[in-house]
């Protein structure tokens, strides 16, 4: 009914990112640091399923799908397009738009393919997996291609033929990826944003966990989940508030993204660089020509620039960047702040306890 | 009008009423009345921070006592809304210093505020009395010392989900030692350490505190002195957490809950010791609120609590309490209006209890006032929907979330259309929905057929076309708030219903199929409405205009385009279709 037009447009985009996609599924096996081991596991596995194609969940089985099935099917032609264009949202600060829109045209793809093996396997609509989990063998429901007159048009029909002709290559593939899903033991959650709609307000959780995920989306109960928590946050990034001085808005910086507190050093400055000089810019009456001299922002670290990186971990304390093997330091760390070097000394705050190098010693 | 008599009379008639929308009948009855009313309006709730500015607030509504703010879109708290989006307080709050300088009362929902404007509040509201919170974010405990240092007359401080910057913990001896008036406190956010000193000073010296709700750092030995202390309190949150089990710890602690004969509301309970619940005991008969939510309680200790609490009206707990605890609840709780079930496994691909759908279907039976519910669970059925919606007519919320997105139901393998649509076609008076599992276009049909009085919708996963939500924007009359994400719903049924739009107060679209152009568009035709397109990836100018939006939300308002949106928030306004794309 709607919007078929759009996906004549779109159809052909669909194509491109198809025949992309062989490609990238035949190469996925090698050395993909991203995803858990599970979805790697499925990656390799390009055999023939095996007995795991029974059916484990009886609850599951294919008799929905005879209604509406074409339409969804064109609501997933559709949604493909779309998602190819939203995909990236989802991804909170990844910039992997390439893989993420192969992903997307691969879920596509892998989902005309499974409506058309039909019967093997139920496949339950289940969790359209977005970028965030990097592999993209992904569950659709599977429905047997009963397509009504909208999917006659051209566009639709090319993708079926193209489906078709590589039902033998990939159905293995899919198959597969169908596996684990279909018996739910896949014990690597492959979350959406925002789903299942948890509020994420529970960041006190037990001591132990020491990350401050501002952005998650997950809401655990500290006894059960605590164990397998870290894994998922240190995937999903962790967001740390960073303040600097001078500045009145705040950013958040991604501690996962880098390994060193160089590269957290080289970010900070990236990142507050141009706001600097901004705020110098309008400070001093805003005369000055648009794109003022940004200076770059050094000794963060040892003390030697004009402004000092710190920040204040769970217990509350102020300390200074650089004292602590990295990996202490992103599982303490709750807040960065970049002060004036010269300000160091009057703003050593602390809290009761003593054992941290107090800040103006390690200034001198 | 023959006579009239005088003012004075009609705003003493005007001040017992209360309700927001009798007063805007008043104000419509005739010029006097508007400007009677106007003046002696005293509460004032802004549903939507950006539908209106303060001037026009102020200018209406000269002598406000008391106002609620509500900012960022629901969907935020699933972190759908991009950080920065908008919703901050503090023009707000300037422009309230300057104008209600007797302002006594800021009740704040997803909104940013920062510590200026907490200073703001401090030093310029020489009557504060109420500061709320609620699920806020952008200040530090150094904006609630200003707070605690300032305000004379506070009555109640309450910051239940927010995000506090925890700068130290100090800011509690801020109350200064003449300070006696708090009644309600609510800091169950903050994780520092707080002076706990201090905190028994406080709680000792104010004899009409009533609500004491305290974060999960406080250790459970503290508890028994501020029971004691407070023996007045209706509402308690608060840990029972403890390293070690002392006999003497429990003991004093039994004591001191036997002696809060009023307390009414119990929440908190996070890292609970499981052998320290007897001490609860001799309360639970009195409870008519109990939240359970944060405490992993296992069902055997939650049935022999939860059984006690005859007199309970609202209940908040996790799945630990299965099938089996839902039936002890309906057979023991007679008077419960709201339950809340929320997941202990969110993210677990197995179910890790067993709490299906039997359990609501027995709270529905055994429960004649439950009204409200929200409910995570893994399998539901037409049937079981159905005979909770002939069980309960009287539902006026009704939430349903099936963990895994989806899924039909378990028995028939059917969509769940029929079965939300026997909700909505039972409980005529439905206000709020939010369906899950597997649907098509039919339970749109039903809810737009029979969802006369919904006010709120919230849809995921779900339907098939723009029929869909074609009727829902057609059917449903009274609907105020539509929150949709994930949806194959296009350009058609928004733009069919454009003027359903305006009767709105919002409309919140993400992942959906709706396109750059009829963005463009509505924001050209619909004046009085904000189109605002989020899009993180890139100004969507630089993609066709077929493309669909990445996040769309679409308020009414009588002040215009904001001027405080981020870098990829833009507004859709009558010139943006001129703009070559």
């Amino acid at each position: 009914m709607e919007g078929c037009s759009r996906k004549d447009e779109v159809c052909p985009q669909l194509l491109d990112l198809i025949s992309k996609d062989r490609e990238w599924v035949l190469k996925s096996g090698e050395g993909r640091s991203h995803g858990s081991p599970e979805e790697k596991k499925l990656e390799l596995r390009l055999g023939p399923p095996g007995e795991d194609w029974t059916i484990k969940d009886n609850t599951n089985n294919n008799n929905y799908r005879e209604r509406d099935e074409s339409l969804r099917y064109l609501r997933y032609l559709s949604s493909m397009a779309s998602m190819t264009h939203n995909c990236s949202n989802n991804n909170n600060n990844s910039n992997i738009i390439n893989n993420t829109t192969t992903s997307c045209g691969k879920r596509g793809f892998l989902e005309t393919v499974e409506r058309n093996t039909g019967e093997e396997g139920y496949q339950v609509k289940t969790q359209q997996q977005q970028q965030q989990t990097k592999a993209s063998f992904l569950q659709f429901q599977s429905s047997p291609p009963v397509i009504t007159k909208e999917s006659s048009q051209p566009c639709c029909t090319k993708v079926v033929d193209l489906q078709n002709t590589e039902k033998k290559a990939f159905s293995p593939a899919s198959a597969n990826t169908a596996v684990p899903n279909s018996s739910q033991k896949r014990s690597a959650p492959t979350a959406v944003v925002g789903w299942p709609p948890i509020r994420s307000f529970r960041k006190n959780l037990a001591s132990s966990s020491s990350s401050k995920p501002a952005n998650e989306s997950q809401d655990v109960v500290p006894n059960k989940i605590a164990s397998e928590k870290p894994v998922e946050v240190g995937k999903k990034g962790l967001f740390v508030k960073i303040n600097m001085d001078g500045v009145p808005i705040g950013r958040k910086v991604d501690l996962t993204a880098y390994d060193s507190y160089e590269k957290l050093s080289s970010a900070v400055d990236e990142l507050f660089r141009g706001l600097l000089a901004a705020q110098r810019d309008s400070s001093a009456g805003g005369i000055q020509t648009k794109h003022e001299e940004e200076k770059t922002i050094t000794g963060l670290l040892d003390g030697s620039g004009e402004y000092t990186l710190v920040y204040e971990d769970n217990e509350g304390d102020r300390v200074l960047v650089g004292d602590v093997p990295w990996h202490m330091f992103v599982n303490t760390v709750k807040r960065l702040r970049v002060l004036k070097s010269s300000e160091l000394s009057a703003l050593c705050l602390g809290s009761s306890k003593q054992e941290k190098a107090p800040l103006d010693s390690a200034l001198k | 009008m023959g006579y009239s008599f005088p003012e004075e009379v009609l705003e003493h008639v005007l001040s017992f009423i209360d309700s927001d929308s009798d007063r805007n009948s008043v104000s419509l009855v005739c010029k006097s009345w508007h400007d009677i009313e106007r003046w002696c309006r005293r509460r004032l709730f802004v549903g939507n921070c950006y539908a209106v500015s303060p001037a026009i607030a102020i200018r209406r509504f000269p002598e406000l006592r008391s106002v609620s703010l509500k900012g960022k879109p629901h969907f935020a708290d699933f972190n759908l809304v991009p950080h920065e989006w908008g919703g901050y307080a503090y023009p707000w709050i300037a422009a309230f210093a300057k104008a209600y300088p007797w302002l006594e009362e800021l009740r704040l929902k997803r909104m940013v505020v920062s510590d200026e404007a907490l200073e703001l509040i401090a030093k310029k509201f020489k009557n504060f009395r109420v500061l709320v919170m609620y699920s806020c974010e952008g200040f530090s405990t150094d904006g609630l010392a200003t707070i605690a240092a300032n305000c004379r007359n506070l009555k109640e401080l309450d910051l239940s989900e927010s995000e506090v910057d925890d700068v130290s913990g100090n800011w509690l001896s801020q109350f200064p030692d003449s300070y006696t008036s708090l009644e309600s406190l609510n800091i169950t956010s903050l994780s520092s350490e707080i002076r706990f000193t201090a905190l028994e000073r406080l709680v000792g010296r104010c004899p009409n505190l009533k609500t004491l709700k305290l974060s999960h750092s406080v250790p459970l030995d503290l508890l028994p002195n501020l029971l004691q202390k407070a023996p007045q309190l209706v509402e308690l949150g608060s840990g029972l957490h403890t390293k070690e089990v002392h006999p003497d710890l429990y003991s004093k602690l039994a004591g001191a809950f036997s002696g809060c004969k009023g307390l009414k509301r119990l929440c908190g309970l996070r890292d609970v010791v499981p052998s320290y619940l007897p001490t609860l005991y001799p309360i639970c008969f009195g409870l008519t609120s109990l939240n359970l939510s944060d405490a992993p309680i296992q069902c055997p200790e939650l049935i022999k609590l939860v059984s006690q609490c005859q007199n309970l009206q609202r209940l908040w707990v996790l799945d630990y309490i299965e099938d089996t605890g839902l039936i002890a609840l309906a057979e023991s709780c007679k008077d419960l209006r709201e339950l809340r079930v929320f997941p202990s496994d969110p993210f677990g691909q197995e179910p890790n209890v067993s709490l299906t759908e039997q359990g609501l279907v027995s709270v529905s039976a055994g429960c004649p006032k439950l009204h409200s519910v929200l409910y995570f669970c893994r399998r539901m059925s037409n049937v079981a929907l159905s005979t909770i919606a002939r069980n309960r007519p009287n539902l006026t919320r009704f939430r349903l979330c099936i963990i895994e997105r989806f899924r039909p139901d378990y028995i028939t393998q059917e969509p769940l259309d029929v079965g939300f649509g026997a909700i909505v076609e039972h409980c005529k008076d439905l206000k709020r929905l939010s369906l899950s599992g597997l649907l098509t276009d039919r339970v749109f049909e039903y809810i737009g057929s029979h969802g006369k009085k919904l006010e709120m919708l919230s849809l995921a996963f779900a339907g098939d076309s723009d029929l869909g939500l074609h009727h829902v924007l057609s059917g449903c009359k009274s609907l105020r708030k539509l929150e949709i994400r994930d949806c194959p719903f296009g350009d058609k049924a928004l733009l069919a219903n454009a003027a359903k739009l305006e009767t709105m107060r919002s409309l919140w679209m993400s992942a959906c199929q709706v396109s750059y152009r009829a963005c463009k568009l509505l924001g050209q035709k619909m004046p009085r409405l904000n189109v605002e397109v989020i899009a993180e990836q890139g100004h969507p100018d630089s993609s066709p205009d077929e493309y669909p939006v990445e996040k769309l939300y679409i308020y009414r308002t009588v002040s215009g385009p904001r001027s405080d949106m981020p870098s990829f928030v833009w507004t859709m306004d009558k010139n943006s279709a001129l703009r070559s794309s």
